[in-house]
């Protein structure tokens, strides 16, 4: 077994990014040295964690000579998920259909603004397949584990990002949250993940999946970390129309202003039976020790949570049809081997390309649009969305920001999400709705629960903020880390 | 709402996607598991209610219309399974006469 990982560095000279800062102003540590020490982290460790798809050490070696310490980010290093598009590396979704044969052509605009603020990216990190999965055991390349517990899932989709930071081999990340792709392996893994607002960050370069609740975010071991690569991948993108044109307030200057005076909703909806006892126990410490440090804590309602998972369920996989057809074996990624005529290279290309999982999606999302059923399904669930965002907008008149768990359990063991994926897609129940809405929400971790066998797996607390409620958001998961 | 059951192979021949005798057969009551929980937005009222496409409150936005540089051929190229003359190179698509 692993020795606890979080936040033990005692092996390893990297810490937050405000004390890798210091390190560099002082001259008692280089980027080059963090790069390196990584790097034989990486060696140690990820063999059995596997969060790690690749990554580059001479190049971001170069890049940390030539890094600007005095940039927010100087010198930082930064792992990726690999559904993000980084010049000249690869991107392979985690999917069969990109892996080996395609190279970034562009640096996705998070990448830019990365660059811009002086972080170095470096490594591609494991995901469920297209980001399609709550476990990273969709990945079709390889199966990222818990650092706490090598035979549990880290969850997903994002999970080599969080297990990485988890594990000590990556000081922050980027993950990307379609329905608590960040928040959920966050939770898993015992780090803080933050789903910025729908609109936030540029999606610009991001491999889509649904594309009106994907977004990129930030992973870390503090709320701080999570604050500083927020500032510096958030803004309008002349790339992505769905971008928000809206002030980025500086975040770190009110992260530490504390929950004194704020009202914060308990949803009844999310406190139900079908939550692990000790999930639910450290949640209502969490909340208690809001509650001390002066925050007025209100029951409220989201009465149409109940239907969320089957909302999502149809949305996402439409819009993922939609976007995952343009892996036809045509302009890039695998193509079927001595096709008879045309049909034949796009059927069998995607039929060899893709796993299980996005097949199932791209038949779901394809049958909900099709003639005959498109009202039915996804006219009706896009109006069922409005109810749910409306819930929201009505809980946020009268709180700043919403608790409630990130999922219902723990990590579970490997090896049981194939068999019946409608389970494994009720256990996001928590997650979906904010992606619904357009909020933004953070996983912070608050403490650990002994769980089907296992003595000590991490538990997040999510907290929910308004549509560009970052600010709030972050200063009320500082009070509660 | 229609009855849950989706016809996996001919969906799948929809999304040009080629499935096996016993991917078929996975998926069929994998998806109709699915497509049961689905069912419980029957149960919402929903009428009068406007659509969700996203939930950005912009709608259409417009950037200015001023030239700039693309990505180069080249670099876009090398993605593409097979190429000849800075062209992505296909199977025949018209039939022979």
């Amino acid at each position: 077994m692993h020795d606890p990982i979080h936040p033990d560095f005692s092996t390893y000279p990297a810490m937050t990014i405000s004390e890798l800062r210091q390190r560099f102003s002082e001259g008692t540590l280089t980027p080059a040295a963090v790069l390196q020490q990584l790097a034989g982290r990486i060696s140690e460790r990820d063999t059995r964690t596997g969060a790690y798809l690749s990554y580059q050490l001479d190049t971001a070696l170069a890049e940390a000579e030539r890094a600007d310490l005095s940039l927010p980010l100087g010198g930082i290093p930064i792992a990726i998920k690999d559904n993000i598009n980084t010049f000249g590396l690869p991107c392979s979704c985690g999917s069969k259909i990109l892996a080996g044969n395609y190279r970034a052509p562009y640096d996705a605009t998070v990448i830019r603004k990365l660059r811009a603020a002086g972080a170095i990216p470096f490594g591609r990190m494991n995901m469920d397949e297209f980001a399609m999965g709550s476990s990273t055991e969709n990945s079709a390349l390889q199966t990222t584990r818990n650092p706490h517990d090598p035979e549990r899932i880290a969850g997903g989709s994002s999970g080599g990002s969080c297990a990485a930071v988890a594990d000590g081999t990556a000081v922050v990340a980027l993950g990307s949250d379609t329905g608590g792709s960040i928040r959920q392996p966050a939770s898993h893994c015992g780090v803080t993940g933050l789903k910025p607002s729908y609109g936030r960050v540029s999606r610009f370069g991001l491999v889509a999946y649904a594309s009106s609740l994907d977004q990129i975010g930030p992973v870390g071991t503090c709320v701080e970390d999570v604050a500083r690569v927020l500032q510096a991948i958030a803004g309008h993108d002349p790339n992505d129309s769905t971008s928000l044109n809206a002030p980025v307030p500086d975040y770190l200057t009110t992260v530490n202003d504390g929950v004194k005076g704020l009202r914060l909703g308990l949803p009844k909806e999310y406190f139900g039976d079908g939550i692990d006892p000790g999930v639910r126990r450290l949640v209502e410490a969490a909340v208690a020790k809001l509650a001390a440090q002066g925050a007025e804590i209100v029951e409220i309602s989201l009465p149409h949570t109940e239907f969320a998972v089957a909302t999502y369920y149809v949305l996402a996989p439409a819009e993922a049809s939609s976007n995952l057809s343009r892996f036809d074996g045509i302009r890039y990624g695998h193509r079927a081997a001595a096709p008879a005529d045309i049909p034949d290279l796009y059927q069998r290309s995607r039929e060899e390309g893709f796993g299980p999982e996005v097949k199932r999606r791209i038949i779901l999302g394809t049958y909900v649009l099709s003639s005959g059923y498109y009202e039915a399904y996804y006219g009706r669930a896009q109006k069922v969305r409005t109810l749910i965002r409306r819930d929201f907008e009505q809980a946020f008149a009268g709180v700043d920001a919403i608790l409630s768990p990130v999922a219902p359990t723990p990590a579970r063991k490997l090896g049981g999400s194939s068999v019946d994926p409608l389970q494994e897609y009720l256990s996001d129940i928590f997650t979906l709705a904010p992606n619904l809405a357009g909020c933004c929400a953070i996983s912070v971790p608050c403490g650990t629960t002994a769980f089907d066998g296992a003595a000590a797996l991490p538990v997040g607390l999510q907290i929910i903020g308004p549509h560009l409620g970052e600010a709030m958001l972050l200063r009320v998961a500082k009070a509660a880390e | 709402m229609p009855q849950p059951h989706i016809d996996v192979r001919y969906v799948a021949n929809l999304a040009r996607l080629a499935l096996s005798e016993e991917e078929v057969a996975v998926f069929q009551g994998q998806l109709d598991a699915i497509l049961g929980h689905v069912e419980t937005l029957s149960q919402v009222d929903v009428s009068g209610i406007e659509p969700t496409a996203h939930p950005s409150p912009v709608f259409g936005p417009m950037r200015d219309d001023e030239p700039h540089t693309s990505l180069p051929a080249s670099g876009l190229l090398q993605n593409a399974p097979d190429q000849a003359q800075d062209q992505v190179r296909v199977p025949k698509v018209v039939a022979d006469a």
